[in-house]
């Protein structure tokens, strides 16, 4: 890191250039609070160095040109995409290259209209809106409806297109969905595959890694599982994921969820007792093991 | 005759990085714009037609430029201004309004003067373009 970049008549000293931006922290921080997803950690810092060079080149007038930040994060649900756009929107905001650093998250719903000519004015606002950071179009593959050729997704991709393309150095659009269906997608639509620059895959969590996930949770909720309880857990993860609909860290946020209502219904049960902080931290094994996941029969899923 | 109404109006025309800095300080402060435009000129008329709706909950400047350049696009020919309303007392009140198009050639105005009982004069002002019908006023 200790590397001068000498020019005829300018020096650039990189690890000050680094510590002015003040991304270091930023970087510290994905890694210290998303727990796995390496690729996804050394795509952005190779996103960030880039961009960290680009800005010197810019100031040493060896650029003009704006570079395509457009992205594209595909993934299975509760893989943390929604929550990487946004420090990559503080990332970008701290290099200069978006001027605000809002982001500005959409569905459908918010871009395409109802009737004829709704579309392109709600496209416009949302637009608008995200000038000057990042446009996080969350399910992206919804817009274009290969089915109904009537449908007004097309509209809304056309005038994104085009402001993608013209306003390069005003907005950051960032595509996110399910992997297939977003590839699906991109075949439909090769405007959008070739003005996106990086495509980022998002990869499952394992199931250290969900046990992780679900430790940090609780530490920042002030709770935490008894040794008995972790164990469960641990058992809790394995069953949960072979079942349909697992969306991994949000699953996991879920069930905490549930476990802490079992807690507090517990502890309410026995209202003579004396209850020490400790107690109330802690989730046992009985909280985590009520779960539906551990019936085998599917008659008795009221009782979760 | 170059028309004085609004902020700004005694300068020389801004420049769009100019109106961009300007839009951007209202955006900064909280005040939501809105684009207009008329092709007539009196200084009286206040009912000026709108652009799209007011632009609310804008972060930044470019969002603006975006339909002030489509807007022009389309009636690039007549006065267009910008307005930035504040609503931070309850109601929308504009609290900084000025031109940011205007035609080539600004014919002026004709003062009428009307004779009246006992010597006393009427004075009215009538734009040179509003002889012709709206929407054929310029070019």
């Amino acid at each position: 890191m200790d590397l001068d970049i000498a020019d005829m008549t300018n020096t650039v000293n990189l690890r000050e250039e680094l510590e002015s931006v003040g991304i270091v922290e930023i970087l510290a921080q994905l890694d210290r609070e998303l727990i796995g997803l390496t690729p996804v950690k050394t795509r952005i810092r190779e996103i960030a160095a880039l961009l960290l060079i680009e800005r010197i080149r810019k100031r040493l007038n060896l650029t003009s040109e704006v570079p395509t930040l457009h992205m594209s994060f595909t993934g299975n649900p509760g893989t943390g995409k929604t929550t990487v756009a946004l420090r990559i929107a503080s990332i970008l905001h701290r290099l200069g290259f978006v001027r605000r650093g809002q982001v500005v998250s959409v569905t459908r719903d918010e871009l395409v209209g109802q009737y004829i000519g709704h579309t392109a004015p709600k496209t416009k606002e949302v637009l608008k809106k995200a000038m000057g950071g990042v446009l996080f179009i969350d399910e992206a593959y919804y817009l274009y409806r290969p089915d109904n050729e009537r449908d007004y997704g097309q509209e809304a991709i056309e005038i994104l297109l085009q402001v993608m393309e013209s306003q390069r150095e005003d907005l950051v659009v960032i595509l996110a969905g399910y992997g297939d269906r977003m590839d699906k997608f991109f075949a439909s639509n090769p405007g959008f595959r070739s003005r996106i620059a990086h495509h980022i895959d998002f990869p499952d969590y394992s199931e250290p890694e969900l046990l992780a996930i679900a430790e940090l949770m609780l530490r920042d909720m002030n709770y935490k599982f008894s040794a008995d309880a972790r164990e469960a857990f641990i058992r809790y993860i394995a069953l949960r994921k072979t079942q349909p609909l697992f969306s991994n860290a949000r699953s996991i946020r879920n069930a905490l969820d549930r476990m802490r209502l079992r807690q507090a219904n517990r502890l309410v049960a026995d209202l003579d007792r004396v209850l020490a902080a400790d107690d109330i931290m802690s989730l046992e094994a009985s909280d985590v093991l009520a779960s539906r996941v551990f019936l085998n029969d599917g008659s008795m899923t009221s009782s979760a | 005759m170059r028309i004085t109404q609004g902020c700004f109006s005694f300068l020389p025309d801004l420049t769009d990085e100019q109106i961009s800095r300007q839009v951007q300080y209202s955006l900064e402060n909280g005040w939501a714009v809105n684009i207009e435009f008329t092709d007539d000129p009196h200084p009286r008329n206040n009912l000026w037609e709108m652009w799209g709706l007011p632009m609310f909950d804008l972060r930044d400047a470019a969002g603006v430029m975006m339909e002030l350049n489509q807007c022009r696009k389309v009636y690039g020919d007549r006065y267009i201004r910008l307005s930035a309303f504040d609503s931070s007392h309850g109601w929308e009140s504009v609290r900084l309004s000025f031109i940011v198009n205007r035609p080539k050639e600004e014919p002026g105005f004709h003062l009428e003067r009307h004779e009246v009982a006992g010597r006393n004069i009427r004075y009215t002002t009538r734009s040179y373009a509003a002889d012709r019908p709206e929407g054929r006023r310029y070019g």
